[in-house]
């Protein structure tokens, strides 16, 4: 990383979301990198980018087809690159040929000077790098934000050598691992596929069942036939939607609503306050297992002092199957992680002898192999081994500002805190620091609410309306309210709308309509 | 990088490659070299001049961690002349530190210490002026006793180099010379991160962490070297451990991912692990609260409430919310106990979310 020549951070505050991957990137402009910024907010890298793109919450698609669209007219393209690892280049040149200055700086709010030069620095660059985080996905066209970013590196070929490419900012200690292996409703450990009749035939005949061949429902989803009263049971390991998910209101009401409600966690939060039984959760510290990492590291975690409630989860999940009938024992995790290894491809050289010293970065499929590093090299994971543009149009937020609610809120991280809060505002110091919440808005909103720094405020949106107090800081362009979610007497979340992007289910944490009043 | 060439240390023949450091290239052999100004994570500094080695041809000793290796260079690292002069330096560095490593927070895991004791250094070959400064415990995080400060600058180096917080500085002159906040500020979110990094760094006691001092030392405690908890990166940290409790956590400078480094998370955000508010026992709800169950009752209760509730609706109607903060081996289970003893594929993780 501290090669990079030019670094597109795109809806990413890596100094408060993920501080040690900024100080790779710091490093990394100390070493004379460009720094191109595409965030409303002005974060500290935005303070210190070449190009700040200060673009409207929700016009990350027109954002990109302008850059493209310029990138093309001035042919800076990798035309190499277009023609030997690409297809349907025609199409998306016909697509952002739509996309001219007058449009993009009408829809994204941010001058042509910044939108051609960061064009050109991203383009001209030898090695540029791009690196994206929730600003991008959070979103009801996150995916298709995705896909847009991916069109820029490919337009570039700025992808698949060192210090170039598309890197995306994981949110969580365990994100990747959760979704490696298998808790996703269409496919089974590794990515498998549960429509796939031989892939699920392996699992049936290790775990000795019959598989369902349909996808079940994704966790959004479970909540809405909740709320029908159209789903009966469900455990929930480790995880506090009713604070966390967006418009937290109505997953309270379709917690509410399930017949049966099991949560596991080591503290009481919004969620436990609908269970039928609580269980206690084993920290970190207190458990032998592996988390993978955002760049797909597999690493050991292990148990440094007693389960505090006497046992970790992994042998909760057993004992509750074994009384349902369906035996499950293993002595140690390791145990478990060897019969991941015969099921899964991509864990298949994984042992916890071999993460003794140092994690592995997989895909490792054998006991010798020493893990990947860099994917997609020479070809990428697609029929063929070409990557495909996809032609995107601006769609904007799900909710918009209008007369009655005329701001942006934007929630995220600050660097102090963790999601819920839960662990962080229980560990001295932290929450003497960062206390409460404080939402950050603009002087010039301020000024005109009459809103000075520290004042409470009352925040409401169709949804749902709290009481916060203010911080007045440039860091919030005019228009925007930025708020965290770390906090659980400011529920933020019941102001977050229920746009969700159609894809992954990711709802619109990063954009919703809200009105505020001054309470002095 | 130029292709590997060779240098000679201690007679033996090493190979090294282009831009490396006669430090590096050593320690990089297993050849020790003293130093406490040396940080992996910083640029080479030349401060502390423990890490003097002599090179034929040249006169004088130099500085192995600011001196770029050159093939055919021959080293030497061990010699009457380098001991006395390291030892000389130590004893400098003591006549303005004090004497109290039996209460220090650092014994055990002291540069200083730890040399002063191989080169048997004394403490009072050069007496003179001490200095007599107060402890500083403006704020949650952080103690500074300048005392037992050395002025290695690695604290402020680690402060604006790596972490770009500006911090602290180098602030006066000469004999006066100490890192300090900007006005000799207390330490608070407007002028600190309270990452920590300046306390990994520091080699003395110098910079401790508050919220372990005096809960044990280097020898009082086990090490666990772990991933932590907290956001995708996967930095590895060690677990200090006495008596069953985490009392601090300290940096793994061989870490893969963060080299030693972590922010305020990641190193002052364990106390949760032993919090009273964590919850001990299983809980059932009754009424409109909760009693205490055994986990024999609460997973009995749980198992066939959710056999009860397959049995009639269908196991299309249950299902499980699996957990980014858990293992993998947890999640592959939560995975499989749906898709096994519920049988249905309702199992879902926070990735979207």
């Amino acid at each position: 990383m501290p090669d990079i020549d030019t670094l597109f951070l795109f809806g990413s505050n890596p100094n408060e979301g993920h501080p040690i991957i900024s100080l790779y990137l710091k490093e990394a402009i100390a070493n004379g990198a460009r720094l191109i910024v595409g965030d409303p907010r002005k974060t500290w890298m935005a303070k210190r980018a070449d190009v700040w793109l200060n673009l409207k919450p929700g016009s990350n698609i027109a954002m990109l087809n302008g850059i493209i669209n310029v990138i093309l007219e001035n042919g800076w393209e990798n035309k190499a690159f277009i023609a030997s690892r690409t297809e349907g280049f025609d199409e998306l040149r016909a697509k952002v040929k739509e996309y001219d200055l007058d449009r993009v700086e009408r829809l994204t709010g941010v001058g042509r000077d910044r939108i051609i030069e960061a064009a050109r620095l991203y383009s001209q660059a030898d090695k540029a790098m791009i690196v994206y985080g929730l600003g991008v996905t959070e979103h009801r066209t996150g995916t298709e934000n995705a896909m847009a970013i991916a069109n820029l590196a490919l337009v570039c070929g700025q992808i698949g050598r060192p210090a170039t490419g598309i890197m995306a900012l994981r949110g969580q200690n365990n994100v990747q691992g959760a979704s490696d292996l298998g808790p996703l409703p269409a496919t089974l450990p590794g990515y498998q596929s549960v429509a796939d009749a031989a892939l699920r035939g392996k699992f049936e005949k290790a775990w000795g069942v019959k598989i369902q061949d349909k996808p079940g429902l994704k966790s959004v989803e479970m909540l809405d036939e909740c709320r029908r009263g159209n789903f009966k049971g469900i455990f929930i390991l480790g995880e506090d939607p009713a604070h966390t998910d967006a418009d937290a209101k109505h997953v309270q009401e379709a917690l509410a609503a399930v017949d049966f409600l099991v949560v596991q966690d080591l503290f009481h939060t919004e969620t436990t306050r609908f269970a039928d039984v609580i269980l206690p959760g084993a920290s970190f510290a207190e458990k032998d297992g592996t988390f993978t990492n955002g760049e797909r590291r597999i690493q050991r975690v292990r148990r440094a002092v007693t389960p505090v409630p006497g046992m970790a989860e992994w042998e909760v999940i057993c004992r509750i199957s074994t009384l349902m009938g369906y035996p499950m024992a293993y002595n140690h995790p390791s145990e478990i992680m060897d019969e991941i290894a015969g099921l899964v491809p991509i864990y298949g050289g994984i042992s916890y002898d071999r993460l003794e010293e140092k994690g592995i970065q997989w895909p490792c499929p054998t006991k010798d192999h020493p893990g990947t590093t860099t994917l997609y090299t020479d070809l990428f994971s697609r029929p063929g081994g070409l990557a495909t543009f996809m032609p995107l149009d601006h769609q904007g937020s799900g909710e918009v500002p209008d007369e009655q609610y005329p701001y942006v809120l934007i929630t995220g991280r600050i660097r102090e805190h963790y999601n819920n809060g839960s662990m962080t505002r229980r560990s001295a110091g932290i929450a003497e620091v960062v206390p409460e919440e404080l939402a950050e808005i603009n002087p010039a909103d301020a000024a005109a609410l009459q809103i000075n720094d520290g004042d409470w405020m009352r925040v409401s949106s169709r949804r749902g309306e709290l009481k916060v107090r203010a911080k007045v800081s440039d860091r919030s362009q005019a228009g925007n309210v930025f708020m965290t979610f770390h906090h659980q007497d400011t529920l933020t979340n019941i102001l977050t709308s229920g746009f969700r992007d159609p894809i992954t289910g990711t709802p619109e944490y990063k954009s919703c309509a809200v009105r505020i009043e001054a309470l002095g | 990088m130029t292709s590997p060439a060779t240098i000679v240390i201690n007679g033996k023949e090493v190979q090294f490659t282009g831009g490396q450091t006669i430090l590096e290239v050593c320690r990089g052999a297993g050849v020790p070299i003293p130093t406490l100004c040396h940080d992996n994570r910083l640029k080479p500094y030349g401060g502390c001049r423990l890490c003097i080695v002599e090179i034929k041809g040249v006169p004088r000793p130099l500085a192995s961690c600011t001196t770029p290796a050159e093939a055919g260079m021959e080293v030497t690292t061990e010699s009457p002349r380098l001991t006395r002069l390291r030892k000389t330096v130590l004893e400098l560095l003591l006549s303005n530190h004090p004497n109290d490593c039996m209460c220090c927070e650092a014994a055990g895991n002291c540069g200083l210490q730890t040399l002063a004791y191989r080169f048997g250094a004394r403490l009072d070959r050069f007496p003179g002026e001490q200095w007599q400064l107060p402890i500083r415990q403006d704020n949650p995080f952080i103690t500074y006793e300048p005392n037992k400060c050395i002025v290695c600058g690695r604290c402020t180096r680690i402060c604006n180099e790596v972490v770009m917080a500006g911090t602290i500085s180098l602030v006066n002159r000469g004999f006066e010379v100490m890192p300090d906040t900007a006005f000799a500020k207390p330490r608070s979110l407007d002028n600190c991160e309270f990452c920590g990094q300046c306390v990994s760094a520091c080699p003395t006691g110098a910079l401790t962490d508050t919220k372990g001092r005096g809960l044990g030392r280097a020898g009082d405690v086990t090490k666990v070297k772990t991933t932590c908890t907290y956001c995708g990166t996967g930095c590895n940290f060690f677990l200090n451990v006495r008596n069953d409790r985490v009392i601090r956590v300290t940096s793994d400078l061989n870490a893969p991912v963060n080299h030693g480094n972590l922010c305020i998370k990641g190193r002052y955000g364990y106390d949760f692990i032993h919090h009273p508010d964590r919850i001990r026992t299983p809980l059932i709800k009754e009424g409109d609260g909760f009693r205490e169950a055994s986990w024999d009752e609460a997973l009995t209760l749980v198992a066939s409430r959710f056999k009860a509730l397959i049995d009639e609706f269908g196991p299309e109607k249950v299902g499980g919310f699996s957990s980014s903060r858990c293992t993998n081996e947890e999640n592959y289970l939560m995975s499989k106990w749906v898709r096994t003893a519920v049988g249905s594929n309702n199992v879902d993780n926070c990735a979207r979310v």
